[in-house]
């Protein structure tokens, strides 16, 4: 089934996901974003990047439900996003807030869990970036692409857990993000489990 | 071949269909385009940017004027660093009666009746009261106190409060020989404190203080910041002020002033015992669980600094904690 071709589709996208960062030059050039800049930064990035990771999770079990395709057509888009975002709200951290001072940006990772999901949930998004691109899936066989890229689910929930431990109180934001992912995760373990049922069992030698 | 048509324009100057076509689906396309850039960085926007509008709608006009006691030059306990700007104290809060963002208590504590608004003294005092501010503040002469504010959220300020010292209004209502703590509770009003209809923390908030810490002479009742009179999401129109200790302990809007033999229950140590304790006080060697207290970030400012033993008061207070481990006491 051919779809017909968008080619507006991923510039609106990109266009789109990097209004949030413009707007938020634009705020930190006119001097509002509020007294306390860098944490303003660190809030908005790392926002952005759990919203767009849980963005390019639901683009399968949309087109599952719906079967619609334009959301696999920016899947691929989305997680980069999402990757950016991260890779941003990290060197806000380590370069903004810390200063890149060494000793305290690794005593915060080995010390403090609730630093050290965040960097985990960053680290895992690496590889899945490196292999974002076409020539990547031929080179690996799509099988082992496709196991690789379910890091992206454990990215996430280390993503949920990260922005729980951040808070000080009141969970509501983080519980509705993580809730979000369960229900995403359940329509791929429910479809999974129908295709396994609905394919005849293997055949055996005689 | 008939001649009673208007002439054709010469086939050379129509626009070939394809091209029309063409025409017609770029401005489709230019319109999805626009459309689908809209709904992913609106949606973006509102999922994640409501923490960075613009304040400058909600900074409060000053207050009513207080008189100050005439004499006043700098204080012994005043710093000279520089001050934190009115309005990023006013607009940078932690005050959860109002909202949990930073900047919710500008925007929503101005529903907050401050006039009439009485005091409780009671507990244990041989002259409990109840008094109406306006006449507590008549009491005793203001001061202006330049205190270092430490969050414990590892940001900090310099704040120009205005005040008298706490001991002086207990000196006044006697203390029994029974009182060893100071417990002080906010307003309860769900009505004029939205945020308590949400039971994110134990309403009313409570706090406490050691007597002893409680008479000492830089722990300061504000009433005013800046000259005048407290804005609403300061804590008006009676705060706490303690300047060796995380902001926390600085009970906001405070309507009961009990005197007790018990150490009493404080809100956030009540929230969350292993993060937060009953003192509290400023330590860059005990860290919070999920956050090193070791440095700090001056509001206003880029490169943290380093975090000072008691908030840079250890010379003054630091007697007060002889022989307690503080690593236990947090």
């Amino acid at each position: 089934m051919a779809s017909p071709p968008l080619p507006w589709l991923n510039p609106a996208v990109l266009a789109g996901g990097l209004a949030p960062l413009a707007l938020m030059a634009l705020q930190g050039a006119q001097g509002t974003l509020g007294p306390n800049v860098i944490e303003a930064v660190l809030n908005e990035t790392g926002l952005l990047a759990l919203v767009f990771l849980v963005a390019s999770l639901a683009c399968t079990p949309l087109k599952l439900l719906f079967g619609w395709t334009w959301p696999i057509r920016i899947r691929k888009l989305v997680g980069l996003m999402a990757f950016g975002y991260a890779l941003l709200h990290f060197l806000t951290y380590a370069v903004a807030d810390q200063g890149l001072a060494l000793r305290p940006i690794l005593e915060d990772i080995t010390k403090r869990k609730f630093i050290a999901v965040g960097f985990l949930a960053l680290v895992l998004m690496v590889p899945l970036a490196l292999t974002s691109t076409n020539a990547a899936v031929r080179r690996m066989g799509f099988p082992a692409w496709k196991r690789l890229h379910r890091l992206a689910y454990a990215a996430g929930a280390l993503g949920v857990i990260h922005f729980v431990w951040r808070v000080k109180k009141d969970h509501t934001e983080p519980f509705i993000y993580g809730a979000v992912l369960a229900l995403l995760l359940t329509i791929r373990a429910v479809e999974a489990l129908r295709k396994r049922r609905r394919s005849p069992p293997a055949p055996r030698p005689a | 071949m008939s001649d009673k048509k208007a002439p054709e324009p010469p086939s050379s100057e129509i626009t070939p269909e394809t091209l029309y076509l063409r025409r017609r689906e770029f401005i489709k396309n230019a319109g999805l385009f626009v459309g689908t850039a809209a709904v992913v960085g609106g949606a973006g926007y509102l999922l994640t940017m409501k923490r960075t509008r613009p304040m400058d709608a909600f900074v409060p006009d000053a207050g009513a004027p207080l008189p100050v006691a005439e004499t006043q030059g700098p204080g012994p306990y005043d710093t000279d660093e520089a001050r934190t700007p009115f309005e990023d104290v006013t607009t940078y809060n932690n005050f959860y009666e109002f909202g949990l963002d930073k900047n919710d208590p500008a925007r929503n504590a101005h529903v907050l009746k401050t006039k009439p608004w009485t005091v409780v003294i009671d507990g244990e005092v041989h002259k409990p009261q109840t008094v109406d501010i306006e006449q507590l503040i008549s009491w005793f002469p203001l001061e202006e106190r330049v205190y270092r504010m430490r969050c414990v959220e590892a940001w900090s300020m310099v704040i120009p409060w205005l005040g008298f010292p706490l001991g002086e209004l207990l000196k006044r209502v006697e203390p029994t020989s029974r009182a060893k703590y100071v417990s002080f509770t906010t307003l309860m009003d769900p009505e004029q404190m939205p945020g308590q209809k949400r039971g994110v923390l134990d309403w009313p908030y409570v706090e406490g203080l050691r007597l002893d810490e409680a008479m000492h002479p830089l722990t300061l009742m504000a009433v005013g910041l800046y000259g005048k009179t407290l804005p609403n999401q300061n804590g008006a129109p009676l705060r706490l002020v303690v300047p060796w200790k995380y902001g926390f302990k600085g009970i906001k809007s405070i309507v009961r002033i009990s005197l007790t033999e018990q150490q009493p229950d404080t809100t956030w140590n009540l929230a969350s015992p292993n993060e937060y304790g009953f003192y509290a006080n400023v330590n860059p060697e005990v860290d919070h669980p999920r956050w090193s207290q070791a440095t700090e970030r001056r509001v206003g400012e880029y490169r943290r600094r380093p975090t000072l033993p008691f908030n840079g008061y250890a010379e003054q207070v630091a007697s007060l904690y002889t022989g307690m481990d503080l690593r236990k006491n947090y």
